[in-house]
C-alpha cells in the first residue's frame, strides 16, 4: 500500500522536525518554528499557490504529528500552544485518523463523465446500457444527469469509444466501507461510526490529507521521564528497516526503550491457540460427517430411516482468524452476523503485552506497529499504553541519528518460531495454525488478502450460508493486501518485504505441535 | 570502458526517507544493463548529515555525482546520460 510520493516524503520529515523540537532546548518555539524552517522566505514553492500556503498546510500536518485533530482547529493557535498542550496531555484520543482538509480541496468529486472523445453514435450502448435513465442526447452528444446516476459504470464498461470515465476520489474509493466522504463542501470528513481504522485511505490519498494522530510526544515524554518504557515489535518490522531485527533492537534501545519484544513471541500464542480452537470446533464437523457416511452406509433413504437432510444444522463449518485489528473493526460495526465464526482467540499484540505487563507492572508498553488500525485495538487494550508506527519509528532513528548497520545484535528473551515470524503477511497465519497442528491435512485455508467491498461480501455470503468456498475451514483474514507488510505505515513495498522476512524467518525453528 | 558503479546508501536516513524503495534497483540494473553497471548497497555514505541536509534524501552515489531526492527513475535516467556520455 506504499505511495512512496512526496506527501509521504512530507509526512515524515514534519515527524523528524517534531522529534528533533522536542529533544531541542525550546521545544514550543522549535515546533513553532517548523513551518519556517521547511518553507524559508523567498524558496521557490513546490507545490501550492504561494509560501504562506504552504506553511498552512504544512502547520495542519504538524498539528496531527503532535496527535491533535486537524478538523478542530480555528486557526488562531500556535504551535507553539499544541506543542504545550500536547505536552501536557495525559489521555490519548479515540479518533486515530483526521483529515486535513485545505489539502483535498483540489480533488474534483467522485462522478461519470462523458468527455469530448463522444462520438454522438448511432447505436448508444450507453443511453441502453443506464439502468436509472440518467443519460440523454444533448446537441447529438450524451449527457449525464448527475441526480439520477447511480456511479454503476455500466455505460463506462459500453462505450465502445472509452469516452466515459469514472472520476475518481482515492480516498473514496481505497475505503471498504463508505466511511470516508467529500461532503457538500467539497472536503473529505470520516464517519467515525464506521471507519474501521484500515488506513488505507491515509496510502491512498496523492495529497497526503489524511494523517494518522501521532502518539510520538506521549511515547518521548514518558521516555524523558525515565519511566520504564518497553517496544513490542510486530512481526512484519522485519524487512521495514535496514539490518536485522536483532540490530533494530540495540537501535530502538538506543533511541531510548529500555527492552524490546518480539510480538511473534505472542504469535506462537495466539497460532497455538488458535490451533486448539481450531481442532474443538472442527470436532462437530468431523463427528456429523461421520455420521452422515453411516447413514449413507446403511442405505442413505430407507424406509425407516429419518429424513437427514431437513434436520437442522447448527454446527459451524468454518472458523476464521481474529489477528487482524481492521477485520475485528469491521466485524464489529459491519459485519456482525460472522461472529459466531470469528475464532476467540486473542491477537499476538494482546498476548505480548500480557506477559510484559505481568514482567513489569508499572512499564508503559509502546506497540510498534504496520498500521493504523492497532491503534484501535490498542485503546481498547489497558496493557498497551501507545502505539508508534514504522514512520514514526523511522523518524525517531533519523532525528536521533541512529545508524542501525553500525549497531551490535542485540538478543530477545525468547526466540520465536519460524511460523509466528511469518505472521505479517498474507497465509502467515493460516499456515501457522496448520503447522501446529499434528494432523496438517484437516485445515483447508481459505485466503482473504485485503478487505474491499467484493471481499466483504465473500465473507457476508460465507456467513450467511454457513459455508465457505471449496469447504474450506480456515479463513485467514487481512485487511491489507499483502497482509500487515501492506499496512498504511510501511515503509518497504510488500514484496521486497515478504522476501525479507522469509529470508529471516529460514534460519529460525519450527512452531511447536499442541497436544 | 570502466564499469559505471552505483551506490544506494542504505544508512538509516536514506532508507526511511525513501530509500527502501531503490532496493528494486538490485534487480533492474542488472538485467537492463549486464556488467556495464554495478550496483551496491552502501552503509551511510554520510550526505545527509552535512548540515543536516536529510530532507534531500535518500541518496545515490552515480561515480561521483550525488542524486539527491533519489528516485528509481531519477537514478536510472542518470545511468542512461552517464552511458550516452561514454
Amino acid at each position: 500500500m506504499n505511495n512512496a510520493g512526496q506527501a509521504i516524503h512530507l509526512k515524515k520529515e514534519i515527524l523528524v522536525r517534531i522529534i528533533r523540537a522536542f529533544f531541542s532546548d525550546d521545544f514550543e518555539e522549535q515546533t513553532r518554528l517548523i513551518p519556517y524552517d521547511m518553507r524559508p522566505k523567498g524558496m521557490e514553492v513546490p507545490y501550492r499557490c504561494c509560501v504562506y500556503k504552504e506553511r498552512a498546510i504544512i502547520k495542519d500536518r504538524t498539528i496531527a504529528g503532535l496527535g491533535f485533530q486537524i478538523e478542530d482547529d480555528d486557526e488562531t493557535v500556535s504551535l507553539a500552544k499544541y506543542a504545550k498542550r500536547a505536552l501536557e496531555r495525559t489521555k490519548i484520543d479515540e479518533k486515530n485518523l483526521t483529515v486535513l482538509q485545505a489539502a483535498c480541496k483540489g480533488c474534483a468529486t467522485n462522478r461519470i463523465f462523458i468527455t469530448d472523445l463522444c462520438q454522438g453514435c448511432i447505436a448508444r450502448p450507453c443511453i441502453s446500457n443506464c439502468k436509472f435513465g440518467a443519460i440523454s442526447i444533448v446537441n447529438g452528444k450524451s449527457v449525464i444527469d448527475d441526480s439520477k446516476c447511480k456511479k454503476c459504470q455500466m455505460c463506462v464498461a459500453a462505450c465502445p469509444y472509452k469516452a466515459i470515465v469514472k472520476i475518481s476520489v482515492p480516498c473514496e474509493d481505497s475505503c471498504p466501507v463508505g466511511a470516508i466522504k467529500k461532503d457538500e463542501t467539497g472536503f473529505a470528513s470520516i464517519d467515525y461510526s464506521k471507519c474501521i481504522n484500515c488506513g488505507k485511505c491515509t496510502a491512498a490519498c496523492p495529497f497526503g490529507a489524511v494523517h494518522e494522530k501521532s502518539q510520538i510526544i506521549d511515547i518521548l515524554k514518558a521516555i524523558k521521564s525515565k519511566k520504564k518504557v518497553i517496544a513490542m515489535v510486530a512481526p512484519s518490522i522485519a524487512g521495514q528497516f535496514p539490518g536485522n531485527i536483532y540490530q533494530l533492537k540495540t537501535a530502538i534501545e538506543k533511541a531510548g526503550f529500555d527492552e524490546v519484544y518480539e510480538v511473534a513471541q505472542g504469535a506462537d500464542i495466539t497460532a497455538a491457540n488458535e490451533a486448539k480452537e481450531f481442532t474443538e470446533r472442527m470436532q462437530g464437523v468431523k463427528e456429523k460427517n461421520s455420521e452422515w457416511l453411516g447413514w449413507v452406509n446403511e442405505g442413505g433413504y430407507g424406509e425407516n430411516s429419518e429424513n437427514k437432510e431437513t434436520e437442522k444444522d447448527d454446527i459451524l463449518h468454518f472458523m476464521t482468524t481474529s489477528c487482524c485489528a481492521g477485520y475485528n473493526q469491521l466485524i464489529k460495526k459491519h459485519l456482525p452476523e460472522i461472529k459466531p465464526y470469528v475464532s476467540e482467540t486473542k491477537t499476538p499484540m494482546y498476548y505480548t503485552a500480557e506477559i510484559v505487563k505481568k514482567e513489569f507492572p508499572d512499564a508503559v508498553t509502546v506497540f510498534v506497529s504496520p498500521c493504523v488500525a492497532k491503534r484501535a485495538e490498542s485503546y481498547d487494550n489497558p496493557n498497551v499504553d501507545y502505539v508508534m508506527n514504522y514512520e514514526e519509528l523511522g523518524a525517531l532513528f533519523v532525528a536521533r541519528k541512529i545508524e542501525i548497520l553500525d549497531c551490535e545484535e542485540g538478543k530477545y528473551k525468547v526466540e520465536s518460531s519460524k511460523q509466528a515470524r511469518n505472521f505479517g503477511f498474507s497465509g502467515g497465519v493460516a499456515e501457522s495454525v496448520k503447522s501446529a497442528l499434528k494432523d496438517e491435512n484437516s485445515v483447508k485455508p481459505f485466503v482473504i488478502n485485503g478487505l474491499n467491498k467484493e471481499s466483504i461480501r465473500q465473507l457476508k455470503k460465507f456467513a450467511k450460508e454457513g459455508i465457505c468456498e471449496g469447504d474450506c475451514n480456515l479463513i485467514e483474514v487481512m485487511c491489507c493486501e499483502g497482509g500487515c507488510i501492506g499496512g498504511n505505515a510501511t515503509m518497504n513495498n510488500p514484496k521486497t518485504a515478504k522476501k525479507l522476512i522469509e529470508q529471516f524467518s529460514n534460519n529460525s525453528r519450527d512452531i511447536e505441535k499442541i497436544e | 570502458m570502466t564499469k559505471i558503479s552505483v551506490k544506494v546508501c542504505l544508512g538509516t536516513t536514506c532508507f526511511v526517507m525513501g530509500g527502501s524503495n531503490l532496493q528494486e534497483l538490485n534487480n533492474i540494473i542488472p538485467r537492463k544493463y549486464g556488467d556495464k553497471v554495478e550496483v551496491t548497497g552502501s552503509n551511510c555514505l554520510g550526505l545527509c548529515s552535512i548540515n543536516w541536509e536529510y530532507s534531500k534524501a535518500p541518496y545515490v552515489k552515480i561515480d561521483d555525482d550525488v542524486i539527491t531526492e533519489a528516485t528509481v527513475e531519477k537514478v536510472l535516467d542518470a545511468i542512461e546520460k552517464k552511458l550516452g556520455n561514454n
